[in-house]
């Protein structure tokens, strides 16, 4: 009946929308391997090249940003999961004095986000001498609101019967919490390594404003210097820089789509 | 039952975690409101005591009052488009067409892309006579639009840039949500002889509605967070048709070395935020009882 047609024409509006939403990307990347002469006008059966990526990687110290994105994501990520779940811990297994209203003094950074205070934040910094180093970028990432919620979550469905036979048994608050609590919220640590890494891979304005040398750039920075000074705007060049920066992110994407999808689904809605 | 949290165990694990957040969370959110009452101080004179004097810019700033401007239609206009859209998506790829997991990974794309990225992309895209949508006008023989350079277009450019990049985001959550809805609601409602439009409505719409919080608070702090596109793009131009409230922070700020004043707007952006998300939450939750 007309549900098959129905069918047809639904599934290549769906078809059409996607490609469309596609659209910028690809071309961006079809650029990026042609000639700087094509990234005006396209034509199908323009020559492929891998040239662009050559010169963008020699044009700016693209080795050196690479670097220093991923002493920061591991600073930052190493840093969030030891934190948080010492703090999570806390308050799941044990009760102290204004518990409640600390917690909420902690959430409060989901709200007025690191972003927000780049002002006085970077005032800090200059004070302790840090401005223009890595760890002065990491310093406002080391504890998360979003990690320490979402362990407290996870924390809360430890059975407790399992942490009281553990304490029979003789095991004191360090291997209980190593023990019981870390292997049973072990989706929730990938779920959230894999939010971190792709956030501080991506961010932007709060390095921009601590760095000033090529030497503690990380790729974000580097990238939009590049885009603006180094490449002179040749559109295949900046295309080129743009896919290669992101490249890993987007293969491992590709690679562990499904897990990804999955963890992020998990890491929003408990 | 709980234990009592010894005192040695509290400065181990809460010590550091507390006293970091404190450092940059706490403490420059009271430093900024302090400094909103002092002046800038300058190689001649320190900074002194003005009282509201810096409030009271705040009034006679032009700029700010178009930059206000800005961002209220900056999120009026990207917020409910990415989340009507992200549900558009959501039900494309949770159907049960062909091809489900390209059109995943094209609207998922944007997302992982930093917004770097996606700036250059899109600034690559909207050149005028070069980029690709000068290409496709001129196909239909139209006059290239300068759509960065432009009073006229350059917000509307930015906010769907901020769509494409966010609307694949949310789509995720919208698919958890939607995988999460009993079948045997939708099998009972089709019994009834409702139509998929009508199980939509009434079975599947009310049962997003914590998801729709979710992400409209998201929404929200996000419109006024991320701002690096407006750095890499036009830089709050032309004429400050595309400036959000953090690009102008950081234009004081930074470039302006006005850091008095930056700590003022940056006071006026907290208690925004607070508003804005109170009422947000109180909204939407009202209308998650009413049903």
């Amino acid at each position: 009946m007309s549900n098959g047609l129905n069918k047809i024409l639904l599934s290549t509006f769906a078809a059409v929308i996607a490609a469309l939403w596609a659209l910028p990307f690809i071309y961006s990347v079809w650029t990026a391997f042609h000639d700087e002469k094509y990234s005006a006008n396209f034509q199908w059966d323009a020559p492929w090249t891998i040239a662009n990526f050559l010169e963008a990687w020699q044009a700016a110290p693209f080795s050196v940003y690479f670097f220093n994105t991923l002493i920061l994501i591991t600073i930052i990520l190493i840093a969030n999961l030891i934190l948080c779940t010492l703090v999570a811990y806390a308050f799941v297994r044990y009760k102290f004095r204004w518990a409640g209203f600390l917690f909420a003094l902690i959430m409060v950074q989901l709200l007025i986000s690191p972003e927000i205070l780049i002002v006085e934040n970077y005032l800090t910094l200059s004070r302790v001498g840090l401005t223009d180093t890595i760890i002065g970028i990491a310093l406002p990432y080391l504890t998360s609101a979003f990690g320490i919620f979402l362990l407290r979550q996870t924390f809360l469905t430890v059975p407790k019967s399992l942490d009281e036979a553990a304490q029979i048994e003789g095991a004191g608050a360090w291997r209980v919490l190593w023990n019981i609590y870390v292997p049973l919220a072990w989706p929730i640590y990938l779920a959230y390594s894999l939010v971190s890494i792709s956030f501080h891979w991506n961010n932007f304005l709060w390095p921009l404003i601590v760095t000033n040398s090529p030497e503690v750039r990380p790729l974000t920075v580097g990238l939009s210097v590049f885009a603006t000074v180094d490449s002179g705007v040749e559109w295949s060049l900046v295309n080129a820089a743009t896919l290669m920066t992101t490249a890993p992110l987007i293969i491992a994407f590709i690679i562990f789509q499904r897990q990804f999808v999955a963890n992020f689904m998990r890491a929003g809605i408990k | 039952m709980n234990k009592r949290l010894p005192i040695g165990l509290a400065i181990i694990m809460l010590g550091v975690p507390c006293s970091l957040l404190v450092a940059f969370t706490h403490y420059p959110a009271i430093q900024a409101l302090i400094n909103s009452f002092w002046n800038n101080a300058s190689s001649r004179r320190p900074s002194r005591f003005v009282g509201v004097e810096n409030y009271q810019a705040l009034f006679e700033d032009d700029r700010l009052a178009q930059v206000l401007i800005n961002s209220t239609i900056y999120a009026l206009g990207t917020i409910p488009l990415a989340i009507g859209l992200a549900i558009g998506m959501a039900l494309l790829v949770n159907s049960r067409l062909p091809g489900t997991t390209l059109m995943r990974l094209s609207f998922f794309m944007p997302t992982m892309l930093p917004m770097i990225a996606v700036a250059n992309i899109w600034l690559f895209f909207y050149a005028p006579g070069i980029g690709l949508a000068s290409q496709i006008l001129g196909i239909f023989g139209l006059p290239s639009i300068n759509f960065l350079g432009s009073t006229d277009t350059s917000l509307a450019s930015m906010m769907f840039v901020a769509v494409w990049k966010e609307a694949g985001l949310f789509m995720i959550f919208y698919l958890a949500a939607l995988q999460s809805v009993p079948t045997n609601l939708k099998d009972a409602a089709k019994l009834e002889g409702a139509g998929s439009v009508r199980i939509f409505i009434d079975v599947v719409m009310p049962l997003l509605r914590p998801t729709t919080i979710f992400v409209a608070v998201n929404a929200l702090i996000n419109a006024f967070r991320l701002v690096d596109h407006v750095i890499v793009m036009t830089e709050g131009g032309p004429n400050n048709s595309s400036a959000l409230l953090l690009y102008y922070i950081y234009e004081v700020t930074f470039r302006q070395r006005d850091f008095a004043y930056g700590a003022t707007l940056t006071v006026l952006m907290v208690i925004m935020l607070g508003i804005l998300a109170i009422f947000q939450f109180w909204v939407l939750n009202r209308k998650a009882h009413y049903q």
